[in-house]
């Protein structure tokens, strides 16, 4: 009746079992809350069946802030085990535990942290930087925030029930096939993935859809926001490498519920196959990540140097270089399972390539601080820790690029720094950046600048701290994923240090859940009345209202240069600022079509959750049961034409008076 | 308040920088502590990329602080030119230089590949030694086919000496890793990869798996040992005198999963079971073992026809 599903998956270990009440008490807190202020009827309308891009985009956001302190707490925990378990001492968790962890970590932060916020960001900021009232397929927007948090619902059930993989981030095969790994753990984290990868296709071609058919009037491809052009190049990868990813995880399963031999060790089965697709995937993911950060550090160097971005067709033309390169360099990763010279040198090579368009990057951000008037406000100084550590970070990895020097540093610690120096340093403090840049558009209000700093100098500081000693200890042969360490190598204190930084890092976590809770006690300070928050705005978002109307423009605005706000605010006898006039002074409504709210995402993602863990746990009947659901509630959305409807441009007049 | 925060944390990167320093001049720095031809050549690429990217690096972090420094908003004396946005010249200036820089490095990356390959043997008059790695769960088997004898998580050659490493796996994908000695490759079931390095010094350096193979992976580690020739022909005798020998029941048994094995000799090994357990990834199991069976049998036929 239920599978391999026993009460021996309850947990046993009382860390589990710590978590497990803890996450309990959570979920408890939050029903009890919404049912003590007679929230669910709101939560529901306003929320979660809400097709609006802002709204979608606010609800993957507070997901990945969700699974941040999952990740965090994995991370703080792994550190903590590597000072204590020395010598003749195993530390508070046996290896069975601690490779979950490490496990968990890299899944959590990658796929349910950095994913879910690039794409909150872009559902956030996009639409109304192109000027287009929604994205491309609103619905398929819904599906696919609901798809994620069904991923990351799986990632968190088996921590309660069963266990989690405990074989590395990517689960290479032979390790992740049933002769290895006969647990339900290599299951769960096949099914999360993989309904966050279909998840991350999906919103991969909705954006991509929307950048290319939604622009308002004028705005050419030469003319969009260096951000639209980065998440173009994002988005491009996404369509292109998520299919493999999905079907790399596909033959995976099979291998472990058909006894198939993809990549089993036996019967012909190539693990080296899988470790090529799945990194053939797994490299252009970093770029998916990255390419939007930069695309945010130009739009916030711009405002607060209070200049025009130096060189934009350089900087598209770089964008679009590290796009293609991304594609051809996967072999990077894997260097030492002797391919030969000609393969390591072509692959090396391509991969220090990449260095160039980034360097140029990096050098037009330079010189757009040149001659401005900077005012460090966070997202500046987001910016310039950026530079500081992003480049450390892009040093060691063309270090790493060598093959012959590879064979030296991979698999060790120093790799660890490299890509936290990277991740770090450009995924998550870009995204800081653009969280804190934008947050006044999407609520109305700015973020405490206070604490915005001093979560900066925290995580910085904490940083170095931390990876540092990394680096040091894989120069000096310390490998990753060590549960215990012998005492002879003395490298105690060296990971002393890395705990300071990583506690470090946890203040700087603390300040800014604290700087959320300041910035709206203290909302009525810090309104942003005019919609361009930093008064510098250049680009389409800032020229409505801050938070936009669920119609995001009331006139679609027209544009005839880069910087169409920019110009409708300074008044030159331009085209734009006479378009801007004209808008103040007689706007003419017209009906506006908007598309109607939906349950439907939801739902699909609720069943999609049920046939995951049906699958996990092989409860046959089950998994067909929601297979069988999702199939049913697509087709009844098929044929729902009554999906959209118009706002009368009386009550769209109505709406902006008030507003006015 | 804020010069006193500042003051502190200069006070904590000093602090920082020199415990590091001081920790890094006492203990034994691995990779920058060569003690073969390929480590030190390895290190000496290391170095040298370093250097060619410092070229590039070094002016940007000068040209981040000066520009964030005087361009602040509250200098207003420093020059504002807030249209300012394009100069070929510069931009050529960035294309071009990390370009040539580039260009040297693949350069060193294309000949490097090549002459570090692992797969390559080393230029020596001296016989080398071969020694056939097998990745266990979870414990390194070292077989020596021209002695006929086998340790366990210790490797034993002489000094000045290449020695060939032909490495395989009977367990998840681990990664045979000598940091003073060279760089890594993987062991994989059913693949023969190789290495071939030479250590210049007499010592015990640390080896171990570097690619995660599942819960004993920790304990994955062995000792290399560096002695001179007469030692090493006194260690083959010690494990020539081991009372166990590895036949193929033995090393079934050695195959099981087990963790933190102490250092074991083997005074005999069966023939070619470094081949077997490479071709036995080619087949089902049970039908190899039929295999092997029908194999013995001719033999012992074509022995009584003789």
């Amino acid at each position: 009746m239920l599978g391999n599903l026993t009460t021996a998956a309850l947990p046993q270990d009382h860390i589990v079992v710590t978590a497990s009440i803890f996450m309990a008490l959570a979920a408890a807190g939050v029903i009890g809350l919404i049912t003590y202020f007679k929230r669910w009827k709101w939560l529901w309308t306003e929320w979660l069946t809400s097709v609006d891009h802002k709204k979608i985009g606010i609800m993957y956001i507070i997901l990945a802030f969700v699974m941040i302190v999952r990740g965090f707490a994995d991370a703080v925990m792994m550190r903590f085990q590597q000072v204590l378990s020395v010598g003749d001492s195993y530390g508070y968790l046996p290896p069975e535990h601690y490779d979950q962890i490490f496990t968990a970590h890299g899944v959590t932060m990658i796929f349910f942290v950095a994913m879910p916020l690039l794409v909150g960001l872009v559902n956030v900021v996009l639409p109304l930087q192109i000027g287009a009232r929604d994205v491309a397929y609103p619905f398929l927007n819904s599906l696919s925030l609901w798809l994620t948090v069904a991923g990351a619902a799986l990632v968190n059930v088996s921590l309660v029930i069963g266990e989690f993989a405990a074989t590395g981030w990517l689960s290479y095969p032979p390790l992740s096939g049933i002769a290895f790994s006969p647990g339900v753990g290599v299951d769960y984290y096949i099914w999360a993935l993989q309904l966050s990868g279909a998840a991350s296709l999906l919103a991969g071609i909705n954006f991509f859809a929307t950048i290319i058919m939604m622009r308002c009037p004028g705005m050419t491809l030469m003319r969009m926001p260096v951000f639209v052009w980065t998440v173009l190049g994002s988005m491009a990868l996404v369509i292109i490498t998520f299919p493999i990813f999905t079907a790399s995880l596909a033959m995976l399963s099979l291998d472990r519920m058909m006894g198939m031999h993809f990549f089993t060790a036996d019967f012909g089965g190539n693990a080296m196959m899988y470790v090529n697709l799945i990194w053939a995937w797994g490299h252009p993911e970093v770029y998916i990540l990255v390419l939007p950060a930069f695309g945010i550090f130009s739009e916030v160097v711009s405002t607060f140097a209070r200049k025009r971005l130096f060189g934009y067709t350089t900087m598209i033309w770089a964008v679009m270089a590290i796009t293609f390169l991304s594609f051809v360099v996967w072999v990077h990763h894997f260097f030492t399972m002797g391919a030969g010279a000609n393969v390591n040198a072509f692959f090396g090579i391509m991969t220090m390539i990449i260095a160039i368009p980034t360097g140029v990057k990096v050098f037009n951000w330079l010189f757009t601080m040149f001659r401005g008037r900077i005012t460090f406000a966070s997202p500046m100084l987001w910016l310039v820790g950026f530079i500081f550590t992003f480049t450390i970070g892009g040093m060691t990895g063309v270090l790493l690029s060598v093959p012959a020097a590879d064979f030296q540093l991979h698999n060790s610690l120093f790799l660890i720094a490299h890509f936290h120096n990277t991740i770090i340093g450009g995924v998550v403090f870009g995204y800081f950046a653009g969280i804190t840049y934008w947050f006044p558009k999407a609520f109305g209000f700015k973020l405490n600048e206070r604490l915005g700093k001093a979560a900066f100098w925290a995580w910085i500081i904490g940083f170095f701290v931390t990876f540092v000693p990394l680096y040091i200890l894989g120069l000096m042969g310390m490998t990753r994923r060590l549960s215990h360490i012998d005492a002879a190598n003395d490298w105690q204190p060296l990971l002393v240090v890395a705990v300071i930084g990583v506690l470090i890092i946890a203040v700087g976590v603390v300040l800014q859940i604290l700087q959320f809770i300041v910035s709206v006690r203290d909302r009525k300070h810090n309104m942003d009345t005019t919609g361009d928050a930093w008064g510098e705005g250049r680009t389409l978002e800032w020229s409505t209202s801050s938070p936009p109307p669920f119609y995001n423009f009331a006139v679609i605005p027209t544009v005839h240069g880069r910087h169409a706000f920019w110009d409708m605010k300074h008044g030159d006898e331009s085209a734009d600022s006479r378009l801007g006039r004209r808008l103040k002074s007689a706007p003419r409504y017209e009906d506006i079509h908007m598309p109607k709210s939906t349950g439907m995402g939801f739902y699909i993602g609720g069943a999609s959750f049920v046939m995951g863990f049906a699958l996990v746990w092989h409860i046959w009947w089950l998994a067909a049961l929601g297979l069988a659901a999702i199939i049913v509630l697509a087709m009844v959305r098929s044929f729902d034409y009554e999906t959209e409807y118009y706002v009368p441009k009386e009550e769209v007049a109505k709406i902006e008076a008030a507003r006015a | 308040m804020k010069k006193a925060l500042i003051a502190l944390l200069v006070l904590f990167v000093i602090g920082f920088v020199s415990f590091l320093t001081s920790y890094v001049s006492t203990h034994n720095m691995g990779i920058f502590n060569p003690k073969g031809i390929i480590a030190e050549s390895e290190m000496k690429l290391i170095m040298t990329a370093i250097g060619l990217m410092l070229i590039v690096v070094i002016p940007v972090f000068i040209m981040l602080a000066t520009f964030a420094w005087r361009y602040r908003a509250g200098n207003t004396k420093a020059k504002y030119t807030p249209d300012w946005h394009e100069n070929k010249i510069l931009e050529i200036i960035w294309w071009g230089v990390p370009a040539v820089i580039i260009t040297i490095l693949a350069t060193i990356t294309w000949t490097s590949s090549h002459t570090l390959d692992p797969f390559k043997p080393l230029d020596s008059s001296v016989k080398p030694v071969t020694v056939q790695a097998v990745a266990l769960d979870w414990k390194w088997l070292f077989i020596y086919p021209e002695q006929n004898i086998a340790s366990v998580n210790l490797v034993e050659f002489p000094v000045g000496t290449p020695v060939n490493f032909q490495i395989t796996a009977d367990a998840p994908m681990n990664s045979f890793w000598i940091p003073q000695l060279a760089g890594q490759i993987y062991a994989m079931a059913g693949m023969d990869t190789k290495l071939h390095l030479m250590a210049d010094e007499k010592g015990d350096y640390a080896g171990m798996s570097s690619n995660y193979s599942g819960f004993g992976f920790s304990g994955m580690k062995f000792t290399a040992r560096a002695t001179t020739q007469e030692e090493f022909d006194q260690w083959v005798k010690t494990v020539r005198q081991s009372p166990v020998s590895l036949s193929a029941e033995e090393y079934a048994e050695l195959a099981k999963k087990s963790r933190e094995n102490p250092v074991s000799y083997y005074s005999s090994v069966a023939d070619d079971l470094y081949g077997d357990i490479i071709m036995k990834f080619m087949m089902p199991a049970d039908e190899h073992m039929q295999m092997k069976a029908e194999e013995s049998i001719m033999s012992s036929m074509s022995g009584m026809e003789m």
